[in-house]
């Protein structure tokens, strides 16, 4: 990055969050969730009562005086987005529901149309279901094969020399996550895509855990597609974003069909909108998405790259803390060159206990196969223990967590 | 104390770190698996009946999973010992609790009633009148 920006104070950073301050068994809540979602800053919840407030009107249509409004912040919205992500414009942002609907749109839109026997889609054994399962099912009903780049025993990185034995000619699209949420591994996305692109192949990057916490640039990767959600980056659900290159989006067919995503219609034919409003059929998330452009606001007047460097050092900590004792677990790289989270088990405590005493001690984790189901069949266990940090969580917070650790360690000794 | 360390009771952690009846039976009637595929815990329950081919005379049961999971098929297990396959059918989700000893959380309801639903559905298919091949609580 050209610019540094101050390192973030997450004390008071947590002002804006009132609900952090909420206390469970006569303990002050620790959120450390966030990689399923993250809580609201006040700026957004303003956002949106301004919205409903204000100016909730439908889009696109109207002419009086609301839906101009209505219709300007929601358009604007997308230009924010995309100078949040460096697309070119805001024809190159979708709106979506969330993450899992950007893919399901690609797979339909292009997948569907484009696939065929002999083609090969290549995606990581750290996929979430929302691609693995997406692109698994478009390939059995297009006759195309899924293959997967695995991981490397030690560290969970992606076995790079095998990327590049599996992409070859035949491969159509390569679908991967830019950081595992279940691992933190941070995978070579611009290299895939380099990789991808030499066999003529297109990329799609599961951004869901990288665009909340750090600078990411459509065009340093050179992604073909990217997709992340809202509410994983202080912004509300039911809001998700694709991008997507301009020339590949004017030439893709749209999936969707209703009103927004025409120009004219008759009887016998119909045609399609300008980009991207091509792709968003019928009443979008209108207030969801003018949120996102605050949430975007809010992390701009942070800093990205402060937000990054403060989940590095929390993910170090937490990994260096947990990891004191030889009875837990850890996936994924050591150190701080991870997403800031820490996957684990401790020996003995099924993650799902983990979890049921830990919220006793009002530290709130994830536990269970957070969607990766297969990832965690080569890592050998059902299930694991998940705590992901944002700009708002400390040190102190990750003490309280092993505190919590130390004593579902003990009852079950 | 909260919800969690209730949940934990003295009796739920000895019956996981003792399970009760665990192993096979060489000379079980019927047997039945179940899982919760989303947490991975597994239930293998073997029954031997008394020569009225309806009471329940032995039950052992092997399985991998949470504590909750663990403790109610050990507990159960010994529960079970003396009733009838039509008994079984008439337990609910009270009961486990009751066994149990815990208000349970929504979200562990599954971990804790796979055991019963186990020995229900293997009781079902022993007695012919369901074909299922793995109980699952999802």
């Amino acid at each position: 990055m050209s610019q540094q920006s101050e390192p973030l104070n997450a004390e008071a950073l947590r002002e804006d969050f009132p609900i952090l301050e909420r206390e469970f068994n006569g303990s002050q809540l620790v959120y450390l969730d966030n990689a399923a979602t993250t809580q609201t800053p006040e700026q957004v919840v303003e956002a949106i009562v301004d919205y409903y407030r204000e100016y909730n009107a439908n889009v696109h249509r109207g002419i009086h005086q609301l839906s101009q409004e209505a219709s300007i912040a929601y358009e604007e919205a997308h230009d924010r987005v995309a100078e949040f992500i460096g697309a070119d414009g805001r024809e190159e942002i979708v709106f979506t529901k969330n993450t899992t609907e950007a893919a399901n749109l690609v797979a339909y839109a292009w997948g569907l149309n484009e696939l065929g026997p002999g083609d090969e889609v290549v995606l990581t054994e750290m996929e979430h279901h929302s691609t693995l399962v997406t692109w698994q099912q478009i390939a059995k009903r297009t006759g195309a094969e899924c293959k997967y780049i695995p991981i490397t025993d030690d560290e969970h990185r992606l076995d790079m020399a095998a990327a590049r034995e599996l992409i070859t000619d035949d491969t159509a699209m390569v679908a991967a996550v830019h950081v595992s949420n279940a691992l933190g591994t941070i995978n070579p996305v611009a290299e895939l895509a380099d990789i991808a692109h030499d066999h003529g192949a297109y990329v799609f990057v599961d951004a869901a855990q990288s665009v909340p916490n750090r600078p990411v640039d459509v065009r340093e990767i050179d992604a073909d597609f990217l997709a992340f959600s809202g509410h994983k980056m202080c912004g509300p659900t039911g809001i998700g974003v694709l991008y997507g290159k301009r020339r590949i989006l004017e030439e893709m067919e749209p999936h969707h069909y209703g009103g927004e995503m025409i120009l004219k219609v008759t009887f016998e034919d119909s045609k399609w909108n300008e980009l991207p409003w091509k792709y968003e059929a019928g009443t979008p998330l209108i207030c969801q998405g003018i949120a996102l452009a605050t949430a975007c606001d809010y992390l701009d007047s942070i800093g990205m790259d402060a937000i990054e460097r403060h989940e590095a050092d929390l993910a170090a900590y937490a990994y260096d803390r947990l990891t004191e004792q030889n009875d837990v677990d850890v996936y994924g790289p050591p150190g701080d060159d991870r997403g800031g989270l820490v996957g684990f088990n401790v020996d003995g405590v099924h993650a799902h206990d983990l979890s049921s005493i830990l919220n006793d001690h009002a530290v709130a984790i994830r536990a269970g196969d957070h969607c990766t189901q297969p990832l965690h069949d080569v890592l050998g266990v059902s299930a694991s223990a998940r705590a992901s940090f944002y700009l708002y969580n400390t040190r102190d917070e990750i003490d309280r967590l092993v505190e919590a650790v130390d004593d579902a360690r003990q009852l079950f000794s | 104390m909260g919800l969690g360390s209730d949940m934990y009771r003295q009796q739920i952690l000895d019956h996981y770190k003792n399970p009760r009846n665990y192993g096979e039976l060489e000379d079980s009637d019927f047997e039945h698996v179940g899982e919760n595929p989303l947490c991975g815990d597994t239930i293998k329950l073997f029954v031997k009946l008394a020569d009225d081919d309806e009471t329940i005379e032995r039950v052992s049961f092997v399985g991998d999973g949470c504590a909750i999971s663990q403790a109610s098929a050990s507990l159960l297990s010994t529960e079970l010992r003396g009733k009838t396959l039509e008994e079984v059918q008439e337990m609910d989700r009270e009961d486990v609790e009751e066994l149990l000893g815990v208000d349970l959380t929504p979200m562990r309801v599954k971990c804790a009633v796979l055991a019963e639903k186990v020995a229900q559905d293997g009781a079902a298919i022993y007695v012919g009148d369901e074909e299922i091949d793995q109980t699952t609580t999802e």
